[in-house]
């Protein structure tokens, strides 16, 4: 009784630095998380991400680099950020709700994509070609600017693009490349 | 070593560290770079070097090399990984897809971050602070206090002199740019928007964009926008018809930017 007690305090204080943001940018350190929760942590979160599948929200853990191939050493995951996302996908109607016309996410998607594709970093000049395909030319740098200031992509002083930490957080890069893949097969098919 | 041969290696040396820096500041293919080749021709000129400026550019050249290979490692373990896609290809499929689909199939991808803004102590504090810093306003208001003039008269001519008023009114030089687009149009209803704003230098453009933004609102004029082909045309009227609350009207932000106008520029047949 007392350990279930003892978690289920953990468990509140978690979701408090999770949901709350208390930085310039949302999530926690997995330092922090240890500071304030104690060197049993990766149980806590475990725990806190089961009970909230029920409400279709995981806690996201992102690692610094590269995910690790294996089971997350603890000096990986104090250096990690974990922050609670969506479990599953968004509806199409349900993003206006969060202020994203079809355009900007048709935008969005062109972008990383993109980036993806060049390894991860790609002019800005050719990102922006691109996306006039897709969005009235007035609107490219504005949309480039915004996914920028949200943290989706990064500019360096040579103007070249990166994936910056939002998409690290929200976004599966790998289910991104394949769903793209296959479409195409789609589309050949019915060709 | 003679000057002329040194003169030589540090062109060649300047030569590597260029070509080295447009890959990596312009993610070009880094193989491109002969490795081999290049540790040749640092080698050659190496033992040579007496001036530190010209071993501070040997360090360059080695420098940015590493730097290449490094950008080759990581391209070979990019393309060992699960992401790896032809860019060309993934480009091909975006250019395909419509923006619908686009979307649709990113919302499957995308698990956005759920969180809450809030005041926190930090941002109380600070707020706290510069409440009390801030003065009273009878304090702040002395530091604006307008300084007396004495009024006198002017003129009309005056005024024009000083460019405070234009030698035409407003609504006279609108009524002439509504005549030129009527004159520009001919038999034709309607000319492209650009096509009418446009002109030699920019801030021409720019003036003709502000004057053509009035014709459409005082309803002398208005824009025909057709999305799919990214064009618009404006389209005069025989006789000004106001709009105001008869119609409900729409306001269409037209980017009339410098490289807008550079582009339109370069279309135009000559």
């Amino acid at each position: 009784m007392k350990r279930k007690a003892y978690y289920a305090r953990k468990i509140k204080r978690a979701a408090h630095l999770l949901f709350y943001r208390r930085h310039r940018n949302p999530g926690v350190k997995g330092w922090e998380l240890r500071r304030r929760l104690g060197s049993d942590y990766p149980k806590v979160i475990k725990i806190l991400d089961d009970h909230l599948e029920k409400l279709d929200l995981t806690v996201k853990t992102v690692f610094e680099g590269e995910k690790p191939a294996g089971e997350p050493t603890l000096e990986q995951l104090d250096k990690a950020r974990f922050y609670t996302t969506l479990r599953g996908g968004l509806a199409p109607k349900e993003t206006k709700m969060m202020g994203w016309r079809i355009d900007d996410i048709a935008g969005l998607a062109t972008a990383i994509s993109y980036i993806i594709a060049k390894k991860g970093k790609a002019p800005r000049e050719e990102v922006e070609e691109l996306l006039r395909n897709k969005l009235p030319g007035w609107r490219v740098d504005i949309n480039m600017n915004r996914y920028i200031r949200y943290g989706y992509l990064a500019e360096d002083e040579n103007k070249q693009l990166y994936l910056d930490w939002r998409t690290r957080a929200e976004i599966d890069q790998k289910a991104l490349v394949d769903l793209l893949l296959s479409k195409e097969k789609t589309l050949n098919g019915y060709a | 070593m003679s000057s002329k041969r040194k003169k030589q290696g540090s062109e060649h040396l300047q030569r590597v560290i260029d070509m080295c820096k447009s890959i990596e500041e312009r993610s070009l293919d880094p193989f491109n770079v002969d490795v081999d080749d290049i540790i040749a021709v640092v080698q050659k000129y190496f033992p040579e070097w007496e001036l530190p400026e010209e071993l501070c550019l040997d360090a360059e050249a080695i420098h940015h090399l590493a730097s290449i290979i490094k950008l080759q490692g990581d391209w070979v373990k990019h393309r060992s990984t699960s992401l790896y896609t032809d860019p060309f290809l993934l480009e091909e499929k975006i250019r395909r897809l419509s923006k619908e689909e686009l979307a649709t199939l990113f919302l499957e991808a995308w698990h956005p971050i759920i969180e809450l803004e809030q005041i926190s102590l930090h941002s109380l504090a600070e707020a706290t602070k510069y409440w009390q810093d801030l003065l009273p306003l009878s304090e702040r208001w002395l530091k604006t206090g307008s300084l007396e003039m004495e009024t006198g008269a002017t003129t009309r001519e005056e005024l024009v002199k000083l460019r405070i008023l234009a030698e035409k009114t407003f609504l006279e030089e609108l009524e002439v740019f509504w005549e030129e687009l009527k004159h520009r149009v001919g038999r034709e209803e309607k000319i492209r928007y650009w096509d009418f704003i446009g002109a030699d230098n920019y801030s021409e453009t720019t003036k003709r964009a502000y004057m053509a933004s009035f014709l459409v609102t005082y309803g002398y004029a208005t824009l025909e926008l057709h999305p799919l082909e990214e064009e618009i045309f404006i389209k005069p009227f025989e006789k000004p018809k106001s709009m105001l609350g008869k119609k409900q009207t729409v306001s269409i932000p037209v980017s009339v930017s410098y490289e807008e106008w550079v582009r339109w520029k370069g279309g135009k047949p000559n």
